[in-house]
């Protein structure tokens, strides 16, 4: 009996031991060494993992950062401050990468595009009702309010209004770009908060046809283009559409002869009303105007 | 498969399906009227599946009755012909019946004209190659129209290294209410059969099946009298009355019992299927030189007036035609439910002001008495729309992924092969738009694949 016990604990210690010899060499023998400075690069990024530099995840890009092939600016959720020790700790420069948010390119919410039936459809989702003869809206272009966006943001950073539209908070946006693709009516479109002057409208019909369906609607007057700098804005397919290549020539003068307020500038940076709860009056643009609306202006 | 069928009590189906109200007698005795002349017509340039069409008149440009006013824009395209002598008003956008704004040409009847079809006929069928004939089918403009409208050359183009063993002719038009086919059927058998003998004349098909199902003995009757006539290995078939019985899939199952495997089309398994009003189209271009500028639209519903079959040109608003049906009997459109096709595929519609296009089976209209908003439960398991599902697939586990947006793991439970007949949502107690949020998976799904190609490129 004791023997038996005895012979048993010998042999696991003597393979424990074994084992352990093996471990140990194999740690130094085959040991892959580790820059310490991803860990610390790592520890300063945001841990968002939202992929929205191109790498994926934060690890990925602190070992990016640390080879040199990628510049930390590229992080467009870091806060300048964090870009900025990051480069310092890693001893380089860092570019400045414009912040890219989403932008919704229609206006058209409850108040200024209104609907021609009812969709009771038991589907409550934008792609839901795109489904059902494109939406209840009148305009086919516009949006349908029914907030696919608001639930697909994993950042929080998309509220509907009361007038029915998706309100992107610029400060948590980071550009993901989930919006952009679940949208049915493809109207979110991300771009550098630079880019003040924009064109909130995607329909394709021109005049009185536009403005019938949407008070805030393009009606390819051409007022804008010749109002801004030359070669900035276009008419193409009755759209108003600004060549952002020559962004440095824009000016709020482009928007001040818009009959629809469909061009806008956008002065600090925010699209829409985000206040909670405010009933807009139901009607004319003017009366937005009056609530101190920073989009309208 | 026995020749002798019982038309009263038939055994051919599939497994599965579901079996809705009929309501087809309220238009089913009903000859099909010619729709008189408008003032105007709207004519989308992509009626079809596939490329859009390239217009070839200006504004202004004077067409005659059945001249070709676009191109095909690809092989999976088909020309457009005028439905009217007239001049073009516009070429512009309108919507069409799916909601979208499309490129629209915008046709002027000229009320003095005579409406004289001005026939670009072919050369006779029997001096064309296969090639040829493909072409001219395209040229003619034919599409399916038993509702999806898919270019029927298309369908004729056998691919290298497949054969054409069985042709199939659709004539089941298992949705509710719905009787153009069941017409075209029973007043025009010369014209299927006619179809029939100038495609197995490029096709060389062992066998031609017709089905027909048994709620439409009067079809099945005359169609059978005629296929001993025509000297074709013509049998028609008919099947048991049950949705979605004029599936194509769900067709080949029930008279061939062969399954179409996932992600094949039936050419895969030997066989071409095609509607029957498709047929008498390929008779009326290679006989008389009528391209597809008019179709029978069945107009129906409790809201209709008058309820009929309609011989009614391409382009033709539906307001025109419900008004040529007596109008609504409800006192305004806002109580009211119109859809294009029956009430299980059709399209709901905002407005009467979309055209009829080439793949306009029905107008339905429906009244708020018979119009359902059902309240959404939770799914409770009771597996119904397993047991309807007519692919075999697991609509409940297809539900509850659609609503978390976990779109992977539906396309490997083989959502893509669900082709939205609507038995799952038909069936569930607790209300579930189940194919509805189908429909929404299968084109998130289609996006990301495109993406992911695009990426690959």
């Amino acid at each position: 009996m004791t023997t038996e016990i005895i012979t048993a604990v010998v042999i696991l210690t003597a393979l424990g031991l074994l084992f352990a010899t093996i471990l140990a060499i194999a740690y130094k023998k085959l040991k892959v060494e580790e820059d310490p400075r991803i860990d610390i690069v790592e520890e300063m990024l945001p841990k968002a993992n939202c992929g929205a530099c191109g790498s994926p995840g934060c690890r990925a890009f602190a070992e990016m950062v640390v080879n040199k092939t990628i510049n930390p600016g590229k992080c467009t959720v870091s806060s300048p401050d964090a870009v900025e020790r990051i480069a310092q700790y890693m001893g380089i420069e860092a570019s400045h990468e414009e912040k890219v948010v989403a932008r919704l390119l229609c206006a058209g919410g409850k108040n200024e595009a209104h609907n021609m039936a009812d969709y009771r459809g038991g589907l409550k989702t934008c792609r839901g009702e795109a489904m059902v003869a494109g939406g209840p809206k009148q305009c086919s272009w516009g949006c349908l309010g029914l907030a696919d966006c608001e639930k697909v943001c994993d950042f929080d950073a998309i509220h509907m209004n009361a007038n029915g539209l998706p309100v992107v908070d610029i400060d948590k946006c980071i550009a993901c770009g989930d919006c952009v693709e679940i949208c049915p009516k493809q109207l979110f479109v991300l771009m550098p908060v630079g880019q003040k002057l924009i064109v909130q409208c995607k329909s394709l019909l021109e005049g009185k046809a536009a403005e019938n369906l949407c008070s805030v609607a393009c009606t390819a007057c051409g007022k804008c283009v010749a109002d801004a700098a030359p070669g900035l804005i276009e008419i193409r397919n009755n759209l108003a559409t600004i060549q952002y290549e020559w962004n440095v020539l824009a000016s709020p003068q482009a928007i001040k002869r818009c009959p629809t307020d469909a061009i806008v500038w956008l002065e600090n940076a925010k699209q829409f009303e985000t206040k909670e709860n405010t009933e807009l009056p139901i009607g004319k643009v003017e009366s937005v105007l009056d609530l101190g609306n920073v989009y309208y202006q | 498969m026995s020749a002798d069928h019982d038309i009263l009590h038939p055994t051919l189906t599939f497994s599965h399906g579901i079996h809705p109200g009929e309501y087809k007698e309220l238009t089913e005795h009903c000859r099909i009227e010619r729709m008189p002349f408008v003032e105007e017509y709207i004519l989308p340039l992509s009626q079809h599946l596939g490329a859009p069409n390239k217009p070839l008149v200006q504004v202004g440009s004077k067409v005659k009755r059945g001249q070709k006013i676009a191109d095909p824009g690809g092989f999976v395209s088909v020309a457009l012909h005028s439905p009217v002598d007239g001049t073009v008003k516009a070429i512009g956008l309108a919507e069409n019946p799916g909601g979208q704004m499309v490129q629209s040409i915008f046709i002027k009847a000229d009320s003095f004209s005579t409406q004289q079809l001005s026939p670009s006929v072919p050369k006779s069928y029997e001096d064309m190659d296969i090639r040829e004939f493909i072409s001219s089918v395209q040229d003619a403009g034919i599409v399916g129209l038993g509702g999806a409208a898919f270019p029927a050359h298309v369908k004729f183009s056998i691919p290298e290294g497949k054969t054409c063993r069985y042709i199939m002719l659709n004539g089941c038009e298992c949705e509710p209410f719905l009787t153009s086919d069941h017409r075209t059927m029973v007043e025009f058998p010369d014209e299927v059969i006619d179809g029939t003998r100038i495609l197995q004349h490029f096709l060389k098909a062992e066998k031609i099946f017709i089905g027909i199902e048994a709620n439409k003995p009067d079809a099945v009757k005359i169609l059978t009298e005629k296929a001993k006539t025509s000297g074709l290995p013509i049998e028609v078939v008919p099947l048991v009355v049950k949705y979605p019985q004029g599936a194509e899939k769900m067709m080949i199952t029930a008279i061939l019992g062969k399954e179409v495997p996932t992600g094949k089309l039936p050419v895969d398994v030997e066989t071409l299927v095609t509607n029957v009003s498709s047929i008498a189209a390929i008779s009326q271009w290679f006989r008389k030189g009528q391209p597809l500028i008019e179709r029978v639209v069945t107009v129906t519903g409790t809201a209709i007036k008058r309820p009929a079959n309609v011989l009614v040109p391409i382009g033709t608003s539906m307001r025109h035609v419900v008004e040529w049906c007596g109008g609504i009997t409800s006192p305004s459109l806002g109580n009211t439910r119109i859809l294009l096709g029956g009430p299980m595929m059709g399209m709901v519609q905002k407005s009467l002001d979309t055209p009829v296009v080439k793949g306009t089976s029905g107008i339905l209209v429906l009244t708020s008495n018979e119009v359902k908003d059902l309240s959404q439960y939770n799914c409770i398991r009771c597996s119904r729309c397993l047991d309807a599902c007519p692919m075999h697939l697991n609509p409940s586990l297809l539900g509850m992924l659609a609503k978390k947006g976990i779109w992977e793991e539906m396309e490997e439970n083989h959502v893509l092969d669900c082709f939205e007949c609507g038995c799952c949502s038909y069936v569930c107690p607790s209300g579930i738009p189940l194919v509805q949020s189908f429909r929404v998976g299968k084109s998130i799904i289609r996006e990301q694949k495109a993406k992911q190609k695009d990426k690959k490129n």
